[in-house]
């Protein structure tokens, strides 16, 4: 029997918890119980769902800042220098 | 290689700095190659950016990060293309569970991965798009002031 078989119990439920750690505080279930490996499982698929949302709304927003790069505000001048490479 | 990381103390494996460099390196490679682009074009060439520099930072030790960096050099345009990969899959635990098969599908490269591994790897994946998105929010702060 190969060591990849003898996965436990334990060890996915300390996976699990893993997981349920890096949820954001709304999603995490306030006091010291433990949510059912589903629920966390769903969590966390929204979570990064709402992740990569994320990435698309801040990409669009930082092409709107890189277009209005040639304005002379402060903060451009600061863009400009920062993206010089 | 597992992170020793608790909730409330930073994954050791995590390196901001490297977030930093390699996006903004790549921010400088999409201002350069089109000043003139369309937002669209730009937008869709920083989304590429995040993703590329984030699977650069987290290194190619992870599943996750060798097939975004994969997907993206091969060509930047088809991010969001699924590109299928025939693997052998390794034994599994019979979890069938919709919530794991979008898990898997979330996961880049997450689809032939076993049930634990599937785990590990989108505890490492969730990370640094953490860390991505909160540094590409900083950004967005900063300079719309």
């Amino acid at each position: 029997m190969s060591s990849r078989s003898r996965i436990t119990e334990e060890e996915i439920n300390e996976l699990i918890s893993k997981l349920q750690s890096l949820l954001p505080d709304q999603a995490r279930r306030r006091g010291s119980s433990r949510a059912s490996a589903t629920k966390v499982l769903k969590e966390t698929c929204n979570y990064i769902k709402s992740l990569h949302r994320e990435v698309d709304d801040l990409s669009d927003r930082l092409s709107d800042l890189m277009a209005s790069m040639d304005s002379d505000s402060p903060q451009a001048e600061i863009l400009r220098n920062l993206l010089r490479s | 290689m597992t992170a020793t990381g608790s909730p409330g103390n930073p994954n050791p494996n995590l390196s901001k700095p490297m977030l930093v460099h390699h996006f903004l390196r790549a921010l400088a490679r999409v201002n350069r190659a089109a000043p003139k682009q369309s937002h669209a074009r730009r937008s869709r060439r920083i989304r590429c950016a995040a993703y590329a520099s984030m699977a650069a930072a987290a290194g190619p030790g992870r599943r996750w990060s060798r097939v975004l960096l994969r997907r993206l050099r091969s060509s930047p345009s088809s991010h969001r293309r699924r590109i299928s990969v025939r693997v052998a899959r390794p034994p599994r635990i019979a979890t069938a569970s919709s919530r794991v098969e979008t898990l898997r599908r979330l996961v880049p490269g997450g689809r032939s991965l076993g049930y634990c591994s599937l785990l590990e790897e989108t505890a490492d994946y969730v990370r640094w798009l953490d860390a991505q998105v909160q540094l590409m929010q900083s950004l967005v702060d900063f300079f719309s002031s």
